[in-house]
């Protein structure tokens, strides 16, 4: 039914490789609310991610999108097992590490490292760059050849600092050389999976170029699989080849970056895609979506479909029954997609005149169309 | 070595139409390290019902700039001079009496981070209500009709109730609108919106900056808009200036200097910002090197250290001589039309050879 624009040959480079690497079902996350005076009674849950699957595949990048408090911080690290799961199971490399402890994840922590967003409170302002990118050597005992300085001076200059700098403290440092810094923590132990949690939104636009492009060298060149957690979606589909559009702690919509961004069929990924300003509004007549108000509360989200209190076209069904993440008519493999009443064709410019159709039963008035000049 | 102003030709009288005048303004922050040149000699009008988009990063001198507009520096640190004509009157030197009556009622200001600029203590529809109880004299009752009348306005649902609400029981985006709504309350002449979605999820930020627009439609306001981002520009304000290291590099309406830009840093910056619909397997372009120290600014052209021309310039022109600054459409930018033509041409073509033999080699799996 639907052609499939842009379609060509699938990207090898997405599925090569193959193995997964790292697997999440059913991944869940509750966090107690505490109330009441002295003891702390729980009052609520906020449902920060609600049963979640993801599969990232060795050497591959995985974004998540979403706005805040998506959850997608949050599956970040549980993938990370910074935090431990409420429900569901996590799975690296065949090993169940779900409830892993402390010493059971000990080797694990050595292959799988995080870059944070904001890379002035990442750093440990009183130790030096030698001991900041060192610092994981020293906890693992690694003792790489030739030395922990001499490895920490590569690392430097593999992320275009100087060898020199070895010796300086981060204040001494911009905000993207301290993001550098930061990535060269990430890469001291050859980590097979870099979580990177919104690793350039804290950056200046000319430096945020720089840092996309080395993050995508070290892809490249050493074979790390990420997951990239942003709200920038140009940004996500500088870096990975599979996407997940996160919603109030559930995916809507994932599949590889083409079905996503030329091929949308989730009601929020052709929201947020319309929302995003352009640089060139002139380049085609987009249909814009306005959205109106803002993401409910996790503590107590939506019956049925989690987006249908700001979509247009939810009906009835929508608030008895959550669609499933399936694969729908006109889908490519892998891109699956939770809606009852899916978007057809593109997002962007090549969208005939009055070829609107498929938003039969407009609802309500609750979002602004218009034809953008 | 003549100065800005001299070479800028900007002493001209303020512009007839314009509401806001702004001419050679310099702001100088002293501070222990030394002086930083926060903004360094910059001239522009606004008229009523146009939107003026001031782009650069951060340490621009975009925010300082807006900030003088209101007054709002303390004089014991800062050194403000120049020329800042609001509606005819002069803001820079005015009396704290004077600017007081401007603040709120002529020019009115909108913050990147609401949660910090409203008041904890004091309900929303309080905060609405204070500049136009002080401004024009309303009552107590009065003032209250009127905020709940705003956050209607701004788009809040029931806003009778919501009127008696504190900002913490606000969400993001809703306390962006009542900042808006306070902002607004007096219908001001000139709204200054200081980054006013940057805190926001890009489909809040789509409603606010269509707010924005709508309201503007309706009382004619100029806007002044301060933001990094590019596409934010391109998609609300009419004129555009460029900022770098306190300076103007490049102005003009905002559709033309976004689609060909003449300064190299705009050029730059329009080639660093990934797209939704460009080439995902080219690199991105960026900027090399990093942002000036206002402590100790590059002389002649303060772009010239991460500048790719420097060498097609005749002499040391860009390390010992300031550009002129663009009165009009243009750029503050040694280049001659013709030469800059040829050398983007030129950059272009190698940046797409460069890409091209990349893609060729062999990849190290």
């Amino acid at each position: 039914m639907t052609v499939e624009t842009g379609a060509g040959p699938r990207p090898a480079a997405s599925r090569e490789g193959g193995e997964p690497l790292l697997t999440a079902e059913g991944l869940t996350k509750h966090f107690p609310i505490k109330g009441g005076f002295l003891f702390g009674r729980r009052v609520g849950t906020v449902r920060a991610v609600d049963g979640i699957d993801l599969t990232v595949h060795e050497g591959e990048s995985l974004g998540l999108v979403g706005e805040s408090g998506c959850g997608k911080s949050t599956t970040g690290r549980l993938l990370a097992r910074l935090l431990e799961p409420s429900g569901g199971r996590i799975t690296y490399r065949g090993r169940d590490i779900t409830h892993a402890s402390r010493t059971q994840l000990a080797p694990i922590r050595t292959e799988i490292q995080m870059i944070f967003q904001d890379p002035y409170s990442s750093l440990n302002p009183r130790q030096t760059v030698g001991t900041i990118i060192g610092g994981p050597m020293e906890i693992n005992g690694i003792d790489p050849p030739g030395g922990r300085e001499r490895r920490v001076r590569e690392l430097l200059e593999t992320v275009g600092l100087g060898a020199e700098h070895y010796n300086r403290f981060p204040h001494e440092f911009s905000g993207g050389q301290r993001q550098r810094i930061g990535i060269a923590r990430a890469l001291a132990l050859d980590p097979k999976l870099i979580v990177a949690d919104e690793p350039v939104s804290a950056l200046d636009v000319s430096i945020q170029a720089q840092v996309v492009n080395l993050l995508r060298r070290v892809r490249r060149e050493m074979g790390i699989a990420f997951v990239f957690i942003a709200h920038d979606l140009a940004v996500v589909r500088h870096f990975s080849q599979r996407v997940a559009v996160m919603y109030l702690g559930r995916i809507v919509e994932t599949g590889d970056r083409d079905s996503i961004y030329a091929n949308p069929r989730h009601p929020y990924t052709h929201a947020l895609l319309s929302a995003v300003p352009r640089v060139r509004p002139e380049d085609g007549g987009r249909t814009r979506i306005r959205l109106t108000g803002d993401v409910p509360s996790p503590v107590d989200p939506p019956s049925g479909c989690r987006f249908r209190t700001r979509c247009w076209k939810a009906q009835e069904v929508c608030a008895e029954r959550e669609p499933p993440l399936a694969r729908l008519d006109g889908n490519r493999e892998g891109h699956l997609t939770a809606c009852h009443f899916p978007e057809d064709g593109p997002p962007g410019p090549p969208r005939p005149p009055g070829g609107d159709g498929g938003d039969g039963g407009d609802g309500a008035g609750r979002v602004k169309r218009a034809e953008s000049d | 070595m003549s100065t800005w102003t001299e070479t800028a030709g900007f002493e001209a009288p303020p512009d007839g139409d314009a509401f806001l005048s702004v001419r050679d303004l310099r702001v100088r922050f002293s501070t222990e390290d030394g002086t930083v040149h926060a903004v360094d000699g910059i001239s522009f009008d606004l008229a009523r019902g146009r939107t003026l988009g001031i782009v650069g990063e951060s340490g621009s001198g975009k925010s300082v700039t807006g900030l003088s507009v209101l007054g709002l520096h303390d004089p014991r640190t800062t050194e403000v001079t120049g020329r800042v004509l609001l509606d005819g009157q002069e803001v820079i030197g005015a009396r704290e009496k004077t600017l007081e009556r401007l603040r709120g009622d002529t020019v009115a200001m909108v913050f990147q981070d609401s949660l910090t600029a409203l008041s904890p203590y004091h309900t929303v529809g309080e905060q609405i209500a204070e500049p136009y109880r002080k401004h024009k004299g309303a009552s107590r009752r009065e003032a209250r009709r009127r905020a709940i009348e705003m956050l209607d306005r701004v788009g809040i649902p029931n806003p009778r109730l919501r009127v008696d609400d504190h900002p913490h029981q606000f969400s993001g985006g809703m306390r962006q609108r009542a900042m808006i709504a306070m902002a607004l309350v007096c219908d001001p002449d000139l709204l200054i919106a200081d980054e006013p979605t940057t805190a926001l999820d890009v489909t809040v930020q789509a409603q606010i900056l269509d707010l924005l627009k709508d309201l503007q439609q309706e009382f004619g306001s100029a806007i002044v808009l301060i933001t990094h981002d590019l596409g934010v520009v391109a998609e609300t304000a009419d004129d555009v200036l460029v900022m770098y290291a306190g300076r103007v590099v490049e102005r003009g309406p905002a559709a033309e200097v976004l689609r060909s830009p003449r300064h190299p840093y705009t050029r730059g910056l329009l080639g660093s910002v990934p797209r939704l619909d460009g080439d995902v397997e080219e690199d991105l372009v960026p900027i090399p090197g990093f942002p000036p120290n206002l402590l100790d600014p590059p002389t002649g052209c303060a772009f010239h250290p991460r500048c790719a021309f420097v060498g097609e310039v005749g002499g040391t022109r860009c390390v010992d001589e300031r550009p002129t600054p663009p009165a009009g459409r243009g750029a503050a930018c040694h280049l001659t039309a013709d030469r800059r033509r040829v050398l983007f041409a030129e950059q272009t073509d190698e940046q797409a050879a460069e890409q091209a033999a990349e893609q060729t080699e062999p990849r190290p799996r």
